[in-house]
């Protein structure tokens, strides 16, 4: 699995350029996120593709060459801080939950919503800390689940910026990201 | 100056310094033909709009500039498809202009709607939809800097028809590009440099791959210094072809499926590769996991997604092939491979006896027969511009081109139909030069209504067609991987030399080999097109040939043939 960050320009069919690309080079998306950046031009998107790394070279060399994609990078392989969100709708009854609850709070997570027969969980973290959740709750009954996918971050000084955004004296190359 | 979508249009291409425009005409581009014809643009109307992007693209190769080629919303849209998709693989830079239906329809299925930058998103460099007409000067304008910057390639601008209708400001200072800004990558990593440095200076068996980078960076000089410096031997991929001079004797000749058999070998026995601007297609590799096996690799390239892709690499350098030629000539220190060059040349050994033009005259007339003495007669210094097939394959073999920009072809895409109207593309590109078209009787068929226009924009160009009665390639793999089931390969075709007539132009029929030169020499002295007829041999094939998929140095050889064997022995 490798996870590549693209600022793209925040306007109509960029999203279709991007996913056709990844179809065009056969690469499986596992997930794409996006949304708008400070700058409300320029959107952020993290994907996360099902490929090794000399397929997550081909998709950000591809994305950067096109027009309305500012900046596309590999950060599979950096320090990483990433996120899933999750809502997940379980069944249950007097008699459980509590024991729902309990779990709930294992996990970091938070119970939303309570309605007679179900509640809903709102947990975030990584894909792990999710997909652990969701075992444990499973005996009870998943009766719906939503998932944000993943938004990744480099750690501390590890900036990664769109172009525009640069002030000029450090629009020089970043250290680590020439030829493969 | 308040202009109209339409007028903005015209103004901004001729602004632009764009002459001619190849189109069609129809419902939803009207408002930009009725500026047209108050323009000073010259407008060359063709029979099919595939025939529109051909020329626009051959127009783009010979001279080096933007193609352009116009066409309604629909069923003009789409035939441009084929078109597109040929000068995306050869990153021919061409501009689509189409019309569109009115933006308060788009969607709604109306007459002749089409969402043509859906379909053409995978084969466009980019593409984009106009709806109001003060965006159609900066878009266009746009649009001319992305076809032809880096790694150049198409772009399609669909115009809505209110937005050709509808009226705004005109300004040229301030509809200037606002392309977003990238980041620049670091085109000359040192390391990088200097590795490849150390690698030209330690390897003993030097090879150059020259590619049609080397032509679209404009680099011919920088890569002719830098050839001579490392006395390098040069191989050339299809559409490198014409980008060092066919004469000059480190040129050894064109590589891969249907290359030269010493070039192939040398490849395979080369210790460094020199990869110039060229993509390491599958048709040049031959199977990836025996391919120059025993070379190091440096790639030259300005595309960072074709590093690697097929073939690992140990230097890349990313930029452009003239400004990196440029600094890597002067830490050139090893130059002398004269011992690897004495050894290439015995490789080429028993080709010349394979050779088709040592057999003695039959009677048979080959199509070797005929592009040599093309070659000969127009001293290698026509326009040729060849379809896709056997006979593509034969110019590559014996037509040697002494300069840039003078064979085109479709590469990539490997399109039939593509050679006569880009021909006319390339005629109005270079008026003054001599362009020859070499076309099989299949991919002729294809697109031969263009005769047409030929006759009513009153150009010249000539027509050697290798006309054999099969789709000659296909039938060649029949022949060889499917046990001679020629399925669907024989080919009927009307009598070319009428047909021409038909159209007025004029004609001649071609069926022995001493008849080859007078009918070439006749058709030069014309003022006028003319057509010629070559009826070759029919079940000739294309030596030497790696199958697809098989080691570049297992090849099929033309048989030794016995007249030659008797001829030399007494």
């Amino acid at each position: 699995m490798q996870t590549l960050v693209a600022y793209v320009e925040n306007k109509p069919g960029v999203l279709n350029r991007v996913s056709s690309l990844a179809r065009r080079l056969a690469i499986n998306i596992d997930s794409l996120t996006v949304g708008p950046t400070e700058n409300e031009e320029i959107a952020r998107m993290t994907i996360v593709a099902h490929t090794d790394e000399r397929g997550a070279h081909r998709l950000e060399a591809s994305l950067e060459k096109l027009v309305d994609v500012l900046l596309a990078e590999n950060i599979s392989s950096r320090a990483l801080l990433e996120r899933d969100l999750a809502l997940i709708k379980v069944s249950a009854d007097q008699q459980n939950r509590p024991h729902l609850m309990e779990l709930t709070k294992v996990f970091r997570a938070r119970v939303v919503d309570v309605a007679p027969e179900s509640l809903i969980i709102e947990v975030s973290g990584t894909a792990d800390k999710i997909d652990g959740l969701l075992e444990v709750l499973r005996p009870f009954g998943v009766l719906e689940m939503a998932r944000s996918g993943r938004i990744s971050m480099t750690r501390g000084n590890d900036l990664l910026r769109p172009p525009s955004a640069l002030p000029e004296d450090s629009k020089a190359e970043p250290a680590g990201s020439t030829v493969p | 100056m308040k202009l109209t979508g339409a007028e903005i249009l015209c103004e901004t291409l001729t602004r632009l310094g764009v002459r001619e425009i190849f189109g069609y005409p129809g419902g939803a581009i009207l408002p930009v033909y009725d500026a047209l014809g108050k323009s000073k643009l010259h407008h060359i109307l063709v029979r099919h709009e595939q025939g529109a992007t051909h020329m626009a693209d051959g127009y783009a190769r010979a001279s080096g500039g933007v193609g352009v080629a116009m066409a309604t919303s629909g069923p003009g849209a789409t035939n441009m498809v084929t078109g597109i998709a040929t000068a995306m693989l050869d990153s021919s830079p061409v501009v689509c202009i189409t019309g569109q239906v009115s933006s308060k329809v788009l969607g709604s299925d109306a007459f002749q709607e089409v969402d043509i930058t859906g379909i053409t998103m995978p084969i466009t460099k980019h593409n984009v939809v106009i709806t109001k007409a003060e965006d159609v000067a900066r878009t266009v304008r746009e649009a001319f800097v992305i076809a032809k910057s880096g790694r150049p390639g198409p772009v399609l601008v669909d115009i809505t028809k209110d937005a050709q209708q509808a009226s705004a400001e005109f300004d040229w200072e301030t509809s200037a590009p606002k392309l977003p800004s990238k980041r620049v990558r670091n085109n000359h990593d040192q390391a990088e440099f200097d590795r490849a440095v150390e690698l030209l200076n330690t390897a003993k068996r030097p090879l150059i791959l020259a590619g049609h980078g080397i032509m679209v960076s404009g680099a011919m000089r920088a890569f002719e210094q830098f050839v001579r410096t490392g006395s390098y031997p040069v191989a050339m991929t299809l559409l490198g072809i014409g980008c060092f001079p066919a004469k000059d004797p480190l040129n050894l000749g064109m590589m891969g499926m249907h290359g030269e058999a010493w070039v192939n070998n040398a490849i395979q026995e080369a210790d460094l590769l020199i990869a110039i601007g060229m993509r390491f297609d599958d048709r040049v590799t031959g199977d990836l996991r025996t391919y120059a096996k025993n070379a190091r690799k440096i790639h030259i390239e300005i595309d960072r997604a074709e590093i690697n892709k097929n073939v690992k690499v140990d230097a890349a350098l990313i930029g452009d092939a003239g400004e990196i030629l440029e600094k890597l000539t002067p830490h050139i220190v090893t130059r002398d491979h004269s011992v690897w060059i004495r050894h290439i040349s015995e490789l080429k050994g028993d080709s010349a006896v394979r050779d088709i033009q040592s057999l003695p005259d039959s009677g048979h007339l080959y199509a070797a027969h005929v592009i040599n003495d093309l070659w000969k007669e127009t001293h290698g210094e026509a326009i040729v511009v060849t379809d896709v097939g056997q006979h593509q394959m034969w110019e590559a073999q014996y037509y040697h081109h002494n300069c840039p920009r003078t064979l085109i072809t479709s590469g990539g895409l490997g399109t039939m139909g593509f050679a006569l109207p880009a021909a006319i593309g390339a005629k109005f590109a270079k008026p003054e030069s001599e362009v020859w078209v070499v076309v099989g009787d299949g991919g002729f068929q294809m697109t031969m209504s263009e005769l047409a226009t030929i006759v009513q924009e009153k150009i010249n160009i000539k027509i050697a067609i290798i006309n054999n009665g099969y789709l000659g390639m296909v039938r060649q793999w029949q022949e060889f991987f499917y046990d001679k089931r020629y399925v669907a390969t024989p080919l009927v075709a009307p009598d070319f030399a009428v047909l021409a007539n038909a159209f007025g132009i004029r004609s001649e029929r071609i069926t022995k080999r001493a008849e080859v030169v007078p009918a070439i020499r006749s058709a030069r002295e014309a003022t006028e097109s003319v057509l010629i007829d070559f009826r070759v041999e029919q079940e000739d094939s294309v030596y030497p040939m790696v199958p697809a998929g098989a080691s570049l140095h297992d090849m099929i050889r033309r048989p030794n043939n016995p007249l030659v064997e008797t001829a030399t022995e007494p």
